[in-house]
């Protein structure tokens, strides 16, 4: 009955002379370079990796380390910005939230500025700032602003004001297309789906919610299954470069190298102790163990919801904001004890901030412009820009003073060393976010 | 390469060629279907799947969907939300801000529902190319619920779509400017004789018709005016004579006082449009070439210009184009078989088709649709989805690999489930009755040639039969060595191709 189809495909050989598995490989290290053709790229670079000095990887630019990360953190749902950096100072703050303004004392004063403060509980945040490791950046957003969650978070994601939802390629993906070396491990998200942001033409990042889902599950079922599936998957096809099998066994052997990789990067203990009960912690711990292990990752994304605060704000919002900057404190400090502090720049963003007046349920509705925040040791720290006018308001909104594109112009052109306008479409003038680097 | 787009010899239409065309232009099938497939002989085989419209369906469950969960305001509301807005009336704003966000969850919720009735279909219909071939037109003329954020319009386009899709691309064409959902997505509605708005205009003639350098700006301003005024009301369209601009216009070299009718028949009379609609199917059913005419290789070219010449001959009906195709030397050859990735749709119908599957957790199915690239009615741009290699990456292989070994076993991708606590919910025995030697060894290659495909090199094959020869079940396989065979085969590389 072997025959069903064709009749030559009975016998049943071991592996073809030309075969070779994915462990023999790691195993010999430089020795790779002779088999260029089918060997993928990240696969070569990982058996360098683990025979040479890992300062022998190339960079992309002279000069500039190619392993300097960036980090985004979205704060899904429309953060309030006027109850994160708080203009205490004016009257009119009071008057539009009875019951939502934080009382003056209460807010924490930062040097430098004058009536302007962090919300209570960003004291992690204050204290970065005092060491030089964190900005707010005020007033950040677009013109026309759109006020649907789903389209200003389009917005921010695509850097295309004019497209809510027609664009299909994010800022971070556009920039990582134009990598000579893409690893197949640029990007990486956590979280349920690979955000619009760092889908590029060909850029795709890994996404998982949990690093162990980031494999075949089928290996659960028992371990004989395990070893045949990578006896299928660490055996090369010699069918061509072109042939699309070729190129998805390839990717195959990317994948599981990435696998282990990651896998194994999670499996260490942190030198630090994490805030529990934090999702975002829980996410930026993660990325830590991953940054640490030296994964050729250059773009991390992580978010945390809750955002949108319409009702009953005061305590989910400072739960939110406790949430945020103890994780970020963490963060910096795990980088810190890891050596690798100075490898990585965070972003923090938030689709809008929220309406000036509060609402009729103690809590604010859909606004614009609202304040960013940029991690790191190579950052202006302080509270930057200038506040937007809480009296000359559009359709009772703030105006903003920063466009975020500019944000990410400087992240991309100054940090990560790339073409900001390929992949923003044009120039934005410079946020100052970053001190030289 | 053979390029020949001749028939092939009717005695070479052998159990190869009936999975190859059953796996490419449906959504595979059952051993027994690829046999039924090729008992009808190639001429009645290819009928059998491109003219459908024989074929009942009466059976198949409809989605029942609410024209007005997102109606528009009436007079009144809209006159008391703007006196509202105007002296900052919070109550009034509020329940405007609840009806607001109660339509949008409703709308949420319906779509999910649209969005499963279309997949259980695809599962479910003896009809496969008709599904294949509305999602190759979603893809082409791509309008997403992203951005249109109304149900009831996707479905309308839908219907459109499926209605049209093995029938004249002009009907699609003309049809596509008169479609709700397409006016809103390419903001047709704000297109009017004082301020033209040249989306439409533009992605009609770069990715619906013509493709880039086939037109000039000029032709694009020109199009926009003879599009003003079409326009939508409610769920309908309306052409809006006095938003419309009635004078004369030049496009495409052509003069007259053109309206969106005429500019649609301007462009299907263009040389560049046969071959931009031809490059589209070929890239879609033959070879992932990419489906920009000019940048397709030349070989794989010259098979595109005789499937132009064949829509030109056929003045534009898709179904005797595809017959024609689909019978041909070209679409048989080795070069074209087993060469092609699977969309994450194939992936998952196919395997589903493949081995008469349960229904699983469509949640579940769904988010792995998501996490793989493609959630129906909601393509990623108006270009539609990339296809071919960009579907292929280290994170939607595991999302493929551990999609399809959910469907098969009902393992949880995320859950520690132990084997023998797995409930497959079918008896895996019953893929066995279409082969009489029961043997593990026979029973292996039966599984490899219906799911990866008769073409497999021994070699390939090898650690599966190291597998099921390890396991010591005797003369027949169990049940659980046959789904573990199962998810080791659609977990390969190769099945990702068909």
């Amino acid at each position: 009955m072997c025959d069903h189809y064709h009749p030559q495909s009975c016998d049943t050989p071991g592996l073809t002379e030309s075969g070779f598995t994915r462990r023999r490989f790691l195993g010999h290290g430089l020795g790779l370079v002779s088999a260029a053709t089918t060997v993928p790229a990240f696969l070569m670079r990982a058996g360098d990796a683990l025979a040479a000095d890992t300062t022998m990887r190339l960079s992309s630019k002279p000069g500039v380390p190619d392993d300097r990360v960036l980090v985004v953190v979205q704060l899904s749902g429309g953060n309030d910005g006027l109850n994160t950096v708080i203009p205490y100072g004016q009257d009119i703050y009071y008057k539009s939230r009875p019951t939502l303004g934080i009382k003056a004392d209460q807010v924490l004063k930062v040097d430098g500025v004058d009536g302007l403060g962090l919300h209570p509980s960003l004291a992690p945040i204050q204290e970065m700032m005092q060491g030089g490791l964190a900005c707010a950046v005020q007033g950040v957003g677009y013109p026309n602003p759109n006020r649907s969650h789903f389209s200003s978070m389009d917005i921010w994601h695509t850097a295309d004001a004019s497209a809510a939802g027609q664009g299909g390629r994010g800022w971070i993906g556009t920039a990582l297309d134009s990598l000579e070396q893409p690893t197949g491990l640029d990007c990486l998200n956590i979280g349920k789906s690979a955000p619009l942001a760092t889908l590029g033409k060909t850029s795709r990042p890994v996404s998982f919610e949990n690093a162990q889902l980031f494999r075949w599950a089928g290996r659960d079922l028992d371990k004989q299954v395990s070893e045949t599936y990578d006896q299928v998957h660490d055996t090369a096809v010699d069918s061509g470069s072109e042939d699309p099998l070729a190129f998805i066994n390839r990717t195959s052997m990317d994948a599981q190298v990435a696998s282990d990789k990651v896998r194994k990067a999670t499996w260490a203990k942190s030198k630090t102790k994490w805030p529990g009960g934090n999702s975002l912690g829980r996410q930026l711990e993660m990325v830590a163990k991953m940054i640490r292990a030296e994964l050729p990752t250059r773009v991390y994304y992580v978010a945390l919801g809750g955002f949108d605060t319409h009702a009953n704000q005061l305590n989910n919002h400072q739960r939110l904001m406790d949430q945020f900057a103890k994780a970020m404190k963490a963060f910096y400090d795990e980088l810190e004890a890891t050596g690798n502090r100075s490898r990585v720049v965070s972003l923090a963003f938030s689709e809008f901030g929220r309406r000036v007046r509060q609402n009729a349920s103690a809590g604010t509705d859909h606004g614009c412009a609202g304040p960013s925040f940029v991690f790191g040791e190579h950052v202006n720290p302080g509270i930057l820009g200038t506040h937007p006018s809480l009296t000359e308001l559009e359709k009772g909104d703030l105006v903003f003073n920063t466009d975020f594109r500019s944000l990410y112009t400087d992240l991309l052109q100054d940090w990560m060393k790339m073409d900001a306008k390929l992949a923003l479409g044009q120039d934005y003038p410079s946020a100052g976010i970053l001190r030289a680097v | 390469m053979t390029t020949s787009i001749s028939v092939i010899p009717a005695e070479q239409f052998d159990q190869a060629s009936a999975w190859h065309l059953l796996n490419r232009v449906g959504y595979g099938g059952t051993p027994s279907q690829v046999r039924e497939l090729q008992a009808l002989g190639l001429d009645k085989a290819v009928d059998h799947l491109v003219d459908y419209a024989q074929i009942d369906v009466s059976h198949l469950p409809g989605v029942e969907l609410d024209p007005d969960v997102m109606r528009k305001l009436t007079q009144d509301e809209r006159k008391r939300y703007q006196t509202a807005r105007r002296e900052g009336n919070q109550d009034v704003l509020d329940e405007q801000r609840r009806f607001n966000l109660q339509a949008r969850q409703a709308d949420q919720k319906m779509m999910n529902e649209l969005r499963r009735w279309w997949f259980d279909r695809m599962v479910a219909t003896p009809r496969p190319a008709e599904d294949r071939l509305t999602l190759f037109w979603h893809g082409h003329f791509a309008s997403s619920w992203r951005s249109v954020r109304d149900t009831y319009l996707m479905y309308q386009q839908h219907q459109m779509l499926r209605d049209n899709a093995n029938g004249n691309f002009t009907d699609l064409a003309r049809g596509i400017v008169r479609d709700p959902a397409m006016l809103k997505y390419l903001n047709n509605n704000q297109n009017n004789k004082r301020k033209p708005n040249e989306n439409l205009a533009r992605e009609l003639m770069e990715l619906f018709t013509l493709g880039v350098g086939h037109y000039t700006e000029e032709d694009i301003k020109a199009g926009a005016r003879a599009l003003t005024g079409y326009h939508i009301d409610d769920n309908d369209f309306i052409f809006r004579q006095g938003q419309h601009d009635a004078t004369e216009k030049t496009i495409l070299g052509k003069q007259g006082t053109f309206d969106g009718d005429d500019f649609v028949d301007i462009l299907l009379r263009q040389d560049s449009c046969s071959k931009f609609v031809a490059a589209k199917l070929y890239d879609a059913f033959v070879a992932d070439v990419g489906d920009v005419y000019e940048n397709v290789p030349a070989e794989n070219r010259k098979v595109i210009d005789q499937i132009a010449a064949e829509l030109e001959k056929n003045n534009f009906e898709i179904k005797p184009v595809l017959a024609k195709l689909f019978k041909s030397q070209h679409f048989h050859s080795a070069d074209i078989v087993g060469k092609k990735i699977k969309d994450p749709t194939q992936l998952t119908v196919g395997t589903m088709r493949n081995l008469g599957l349960p229904t699983r957790d469509r949640s579940l199915i769904e988010k792995g649709m998501g996490a793989m690239g493609q959630v129906l009615f909601e393509p990623p741009t108006v270009d539609g989805w990339d296809g071919g290699r960009s579907w292929i990456n280290t994170s939607t292989l595991f999302v493929r690999q551990n999609l399809t070994t959910y469907l098969v076993s009902n393992k949880h991708p995320a859950k520690k489930t132990k084997k023998k606590n797995l409930n497959i919910g079918y008896d895996p025995q019953s893929w066995l009755a279409q082969t009489d030697d029961k043997s593990p060894k026979s029973v292996t290659d039966f599984m490899i040639d219906h799911l990866v495909g008769p073409h497999t090199p021994a070699a390939r094959r090898a650690p599966a039969h190291q597998f099921v020869a390890s396991r010591e079940d005797g003369d027949q396989m169990t049940n659980e060595t046959l789904v573990a065979l199962a998810c080791l085969i659609t977990a390969m590389p190769e099945y990702q191709l068909c």
